[in-house]
């Protein structure tokens, strides 16, 4: 192997954490192939510092990249490739991520396994493994072209401390020729549109909340409580509870946070489909049968209506 | 304008997948099949776009014998004009990009212009056919729409970003679309619809009516080790009266989960 290239996303010249993770797992699949791993970082950003992360060099891509677009992203990629020629790319499976790479991969003519949640080496390559039908099943990925393209759920590795020198930086100039869209404007999150994806903490609640106005009553301030972000099942989002962009599930958002709070959610398959790689998971439910139950890592039995601000005020009592 | 609309048929959301024995797939026993949800977000987006500008929709599917029973329920009843349906074993077989060479060139076969999609097929959740075929026709795409509007060969769609945060942006036709939840509500067929799609045409067509062959879809990417997800350990229910169990709960979070 030639190497592994790491996409390190960032914004506004910051890194962002799942540029860490990739670089971290990223020098240990590298060590276990006897490789180099490089970085590419498009636009302006502090590009020798991935050397403390393990990157020997970091392909920096100059232009201005502060706003995602397929086209200027996949030519500057598809430019740093060429003058890397890695045999694997890892990247964030981002909106970036998810957008460019597949584009990438189909100018390569090589192919790709997304959304994975661990990369290990086996028989000299690397093996993905990853969540299929939302988590229902998992399986291995193996990409027998080069470069093989992975992308990586956000929170699926540590961080690794930095150590070690600054990495090599070599410019790339990358000329765009791909059909592209302009920004026409830019829409900052609303309350409900806080991303759920990349979410460190989460509290959900299902049907049991019985209206918007609980909903909004009970579970805002819960999350607030502990800098959560607000998920919903389902049922609460087509019962108008919460909003749609808020849904935890098969046809919502996947998640995979440290801490899960599932209130008044009973489980259902497809939810569970779309929170079960969570770290912790905690359950508030009436119903002890409740299938959320069984993959709870604490339950609480018992009306949400009062455990929850019992709950709420033992947090704020934390800060 | 002919507006084209890519669809897969999956399991339905509540269905149970289970791996079979030798891991090699998943047990296809007992399923019931749908087109996946967001491709219907993307047929409902290709027929209000045709009612608004004129046209005519054609849906786009690599799948089997079974496919025609979906596509006359999910795509002609609603308003699709036709269906292409791509049945090849080696369609069957081969891997993301494999299926976006297939598609790219029916959809170039038939001259259209504008493409939709779901941002994802809930089977596989690869995420990558559409951005494949917008590639390897050299069209623009935007993934993840949740507003759209078409003007002459100019587009303007909203997309859902990471971090909450929402683009409009603008681009010329021909374009790859892919629909995110929000974008409209699908509609439910009429009976009188229900009894016109079975006379509306569903193409079969097989790789060398396509220009490709059984070669051109060699799979690089191989999966494999089907199982059931990790389990995970058995959890805790706590007990003693509410006071006490929210202590203990913000406790283990705090000392044995260490999460807070």
């Amino acid at each position: 192997m030639s190497g592994i290239l790491v996409f390190a996303e960032h914004e506004g010249g910051e890194f962002k954490k799942t540029a860490f993770e990739l670089l971290g797992k990223a020098s240990e699949l590298a060590s276990a192939l006897g490789v180099e791993v490089s970085a590419v970082v498009l636009g302006d950003a502090p590009a020798a510092e991935l050397g403390a992360f393990g990157a020997e060099k970091v392909y920096q891509v100059s232009g201005d990249f502060s706003h995602y677009t397929t086209g200027s992203y996949v030519d500057a990629l598809a430019a740093v490739v060429q003058q890397a020629q890695p045999d694997a790319i890892l990247a964030a499976a981002s909106f970036a991520g998810k957008d460019a790479m597949p584009r990438l991969v189909a100018r390569l003519g090589s192919g790709m396994g997304s959304e994975c949640t661990e990369l290990r080496v086996e028989g000299g390559e690397i093996v993905a493994r990853r969540p299929l039908y939302s988590g229902k099943v998992y399986a291995d990925v193996r990409v027998a072209r080069k470069p093989a393209v992975f992308t990586v759920r956000p929170n699926s590795f540590p961080q690794p401390q930095p150590g070690g020198g600054a990495a090599e930086v070599v410019a790339v100039s990358s000329s765009p020729s791909t059909p592209d869209v302009e920004l026409v404007e830019r829409k900052e999150p609303e309350s409900h549109d806080v991303d759920l994806t990349e979410a460190e903490r989460i509290v959900s609640g299902g049907r049991s909340l019985k209206s918007a106005e609980e909903f909004d009553r009970v579970i805002r301030p819960l999350a607030a409580s502990i800098g959560a972000t607000v998920g919903a099942s389902r049922a609460a989002v087509d019962a108008g509870y919460a909003h749609h962009s808020e849904q935890v599930g098969q046809t919502g958002k996947t998640v995979n946070p440290t801490l899960y709070v599932a209130v008044g959610i009973s489980g259902a398959i497809q939810h569970l489909a779309g929170m079960r790689t969570s770290k912790v998971i905690v359950a508030i439910n009436k119903d002890p049968d409740a299938p959320i139950f069984e993959h709870a890592t604490y339950g609480i039995v018992g009306d949400l209506f009062e455990v929850c601000p019992k709950l709420q005020a033992e947090f704020e009592a934390l800060r | 304008m002919k507006i084209g609309v890519c669809v897969k048929i999956t399991p339905d959301t509540d269905a149970r997948i289970k791996p079979t024995a030798d891991g090699a797939g998943v047990d296809r026993t007992g399923i019931k099949w749908v087109v996946s949800p967001y491709d219907m977000f993307a047929i409902e987006e290709a027929i209000a776009t045709k009612e608004k500008h004129g046209g005519e929709v054609i849906s786009f599917t690599v799948g089997d014998d079974q496919a025609p029973a979906q596509l006359r329920a999910s795509c002609l009843a609603l308003g699709a004009e036709r269906s292409v349906l791509v049945d090849d074993p080696a369609a069957r077989a081969t891997d993301a990009l494999g299926i976006a060479r297939v598609l790219a060139a029916a959809v170039k076969k038939e001259g259209v212009e504008l493409l939709f999609a779901g941002k994802v097929a809930i089977d596989d959740d690869n995420v990558q056919v559409p951005s494949m075929v917008a590639e390897l026709l050299g069209w623009a795409q935007v993934s993840r729409v949740v507003e759209f509007s078409v003007d002459g060969d100019t587009f303007t769609a909203t997309r859902s970003m990471d971090g909450g945060v929402r683009e409009v942006v603008r681009g010329k036709l021909p374009a790859v679309i892919t629909a995110e939840r929000g974008l409209n509500t699908p509609r439910y067929a009429k009976l009188p619809d229900i009894m016109k799609a079975k006379k509306k045409p569903i193409d079969t067509v097989d790789l060398a009516s396509l220009g490709l062959s059984a070669d051109d879809l060699a799979p690089a990417v191989t999966v494999s080790g089907y199982a059931a997800p990790p389990e995970r350990p058995k959890g805790r229910i706590l007990e003693g009266d509410l006071d006490t169990q929210v202590k203990e709960l913000v406790r283990l979070l705090r000392e044995e989960a260490k999460v807070i």
